[in-house]
């Protein structure tokens, strides 16, 4: 394998709805974006593609990705598609990273798109639920927010978390989102008002939750080679990996923790694991990628994180699976402010405020999902962070984490059934 | 009536309304025992013929060991291990809320069981509540011919111990 880098990105606006705009003109848009940002880069100097998107339902039209290879006009370049549930855009990367890892290609662009506006959220739920078993899951009340819910509600009965401490993450990245003009919910919550909005599958309301959304993002990777000729400031992949578990939750078997460099067995003696509470997947992801980057103690050895927090309590859960903090402590930790942003007031005592800022994007919850998108959005504003361009892509600096080193981006489908972490470094 | 010609929804851009449907030939396969069991008010999972790790959700081969299962009658009780109670739904479900989705355990069983909770008071759910099996006395073949209620002996709708299908429990 040799080295991959990440020369370029590019997003749209994530909204409610584009009506203006098909999938093929949104990726467009994100890819001229990129192309622009790298002005020494010629489309000639592109070896190939892969694309992402999540659901043919939404699309209603198969090989979708086929039509957006021909309209960036990159046939009869090699070209796939890449689908993997809510981790459809973090596979897509680590599809390109193989490409250029492996020798295939010296540079090879990954763009992905979703288009949930076509039919009503209701309906977006019931395609969503479909990436759940179809005779044993699905038919009982088929519901992603309800299978979440079920997995906090464990969540909390063997740990202790709180709704409250929830409420935290969605005014937490809610209120980052303020400062990034690429989100599509950007608001200041307390956490009474988290509390307070609708409940849609208890312990979980509407702001514990990500919305459908329209968007495109697109990331171009390169070989050292092509990196050094075109890019200033290209940022290095230095660790991919990714994992998974059983499609059904009932099926997530009680076993011992994959531990991390930094844990010991005797750390979690009495936990059953993962049960329905945990993401062996996201543990396999994070183990895997530490391993490549040579990351032992990822608490302190990381500078921000962008996680798929589609739920306020899979942040929780999250902070845990990446070894951000102990199993069992993922509500101590975001009640602690280390995952808040330095410098912006959440109207909340953070003790240890931004010492490790996680989702500062504003992540799913306030960015929005357009599924096929989402991994590689994280991956865009991971790579600005480590460029220190988020001022120039943002239009204000309050979200540039100063002396961005090594960023950490987490793409997650289905009840934690694929998974992906992948390791960016500034050079 | 049925509208004639094509809706449209707006001009600029142009948005029509475009239904689609389909029906699907579906077959559960190795599956059907355990959909034609609970017609008969039987809860089957299945046992690794090897390793007898117990699947409360059947499977045909092991996923520990890949050797085949054999089928298992379950309990007709046990505890409630997770729940919710959903406010939303897809849209195949909006007209069922608000109701209630928990994972079964069963002693003797190494996985869970999803399913619906019916006839728990408000406030009476919980982690651990022992729950009894309940099957619809005309079957659908689906997952949902089987559902729990609350199986404690002071819960009014605990008195009855058959399944009301009169199936007796075979716990």
């Amino acid at each position: 394998m040799r080295p991959v880098y990440m020369i370029s990105g590019g997003i749209t606006k994530f909204a409610k709805v584009h009506p203006d705009k098909d999938f093929r003109v949104m990726v467009k848009e994100a890819y001229d974006y990129a192309l622009r940002d790298v002005p020494r880069f010629s489309n000639t100097m592109i070896d190939g593609a892969v694309g992402s998107y999540f659901s043919d339902h939404f699309t209603r039209q198969l090989k979708a990705a086929s039509m957006v290879q021909d309209y960036l006009g990159l046939c009869p370049k090699p070209s796939k598609r890449i689908e993997g549930g809510g981790a459809t855009g973090g596979l897509c990367f680590q599809s390109a990273w193989e490409a250029v890892a492996s020798g295939r290609m010296n540079c090879c662009v990954a763009f992905g798109f979703e288009t949930m506006s076509r039919v009503n959220t209701w309906k977006g739920n019931e395609f969503i639920a479909l990436a759940s078993d179809t005779n044993f899951d699905f038919p009982v009340g088929g519901f992603y927010s309800g299978y979440y819910a079920m997995m906090v509600q464990r969540h909390m009965h063997e740990f202790g978390t709180t709704v409250e401490q929830m409420a935290m993450v969605s005014v937490k990245n809610h209120a980052n989102a303020l400062y990034n003009p690429y989100a599509q919910k950007a608001k200041r919550l307390t956490i009474k008002q988290v509390r307070e909005s609708p409940m849609v599958a208890t312990p979980l309301t509407m702001e514990d939750i990500c919305t459908m959304s329209d968007g495109a993002a697109v990331c171009v990777l390169a070989s050292e080679e092509v990196a050094r000729k075109v890019c200033d400031r290209p940022v290095k992949i230095t660790g991919v990996g990714s994992g998974s578990d059983a499609m059904r939750m009932a099926d997530r078997p009680h076993g011992k923790v994959i531990l991390l460099p930094h844990e010991q067995e005797r750390d979690y003696a009495h936990l059953r694991y993962p049960g329905v509470h945990s993401f062996r997947g996201g543990r396999m992801a994070a183990k895997l990628a530490y391993q490549m980057a040579g990351i032992r103690k990822p608490g302190e050895e990381l500078s921000f994180v962008e996680l798929h927090d589609a739920y306020t309590s899979s942040e929780i859960q999250t902070y845990e699976d990446l070894g951000l903090c102990r199993y069992g402590e993922g509500g101590g930790f975001v009640e602690s402010g280390i995952p808040f942003m330095p410098g912006v007031d959440y109207g909340l005592e953070l003790p240890k405020q931004g010492r490790l800022p996680v989702n500062p994007s504003g992540g799913l919850l306030a960015c929005g999902h357009p599924v096929g998108a989402t991994g590689l959005m994280q991956a865009v504003f991971a790579f600005w962070q480590l460029q220190g361009t988020i001022g120039k892509h943002l239009g204000n600096d309050t979200l540039q984490v100063k002396n961005a080193k090594r960023g950490l981006i987490h793409s997650h489908a289905g009840t934690g059934t694929y998974i992906t972490v992948s390791i960016l470094e500034a050079m | 009536m049925e509208p004639k010609g094509t809706v449209v929804l707006s001009v600029d851009p142009l948005i029509i309304h475009d239904h689609y449907e389909i029906d699907y030939r579906h077959s559960y396969a190795e599956d059907s025992p355990f959909f034609i069991g609970l017609s008969k008010g039987r809860l089957l999972g299945s046992r690794c013929t090897a390793c007898r790790y117990t699947f409360a959700t059947p499977r045909s081969h092991c996923m520990e060991c890949g050797a085949p299962t054999a089928w298992h009658e379950l309990p007709l009780t046990g505890r409630v291990h997770t729940y919710t109670t959903c406010h939303y739904g897809g849209e195949a479900f909006l007209k069922e809320t608000p109701f209630t989705l928990i994972l079964v355990e069963f002693d003797g069983a190494d996985t869970l069981f999803l399913s619906r909770l019916k006839g728990v008071e408000p406030g009476g759910l919980r982690i651990g509540l022992p729950v009894v099996a309940r099957f619809a006395k005309t079957p659908s073949f689906k997952v949902t011919d089987v559902w729990f209620e609350p199986a404690d002996p002071h819960h009014p709708t605990t008195r009855c111990t058959q399944a009301s299908n009169g199936y007796p429990p075979r716990a």
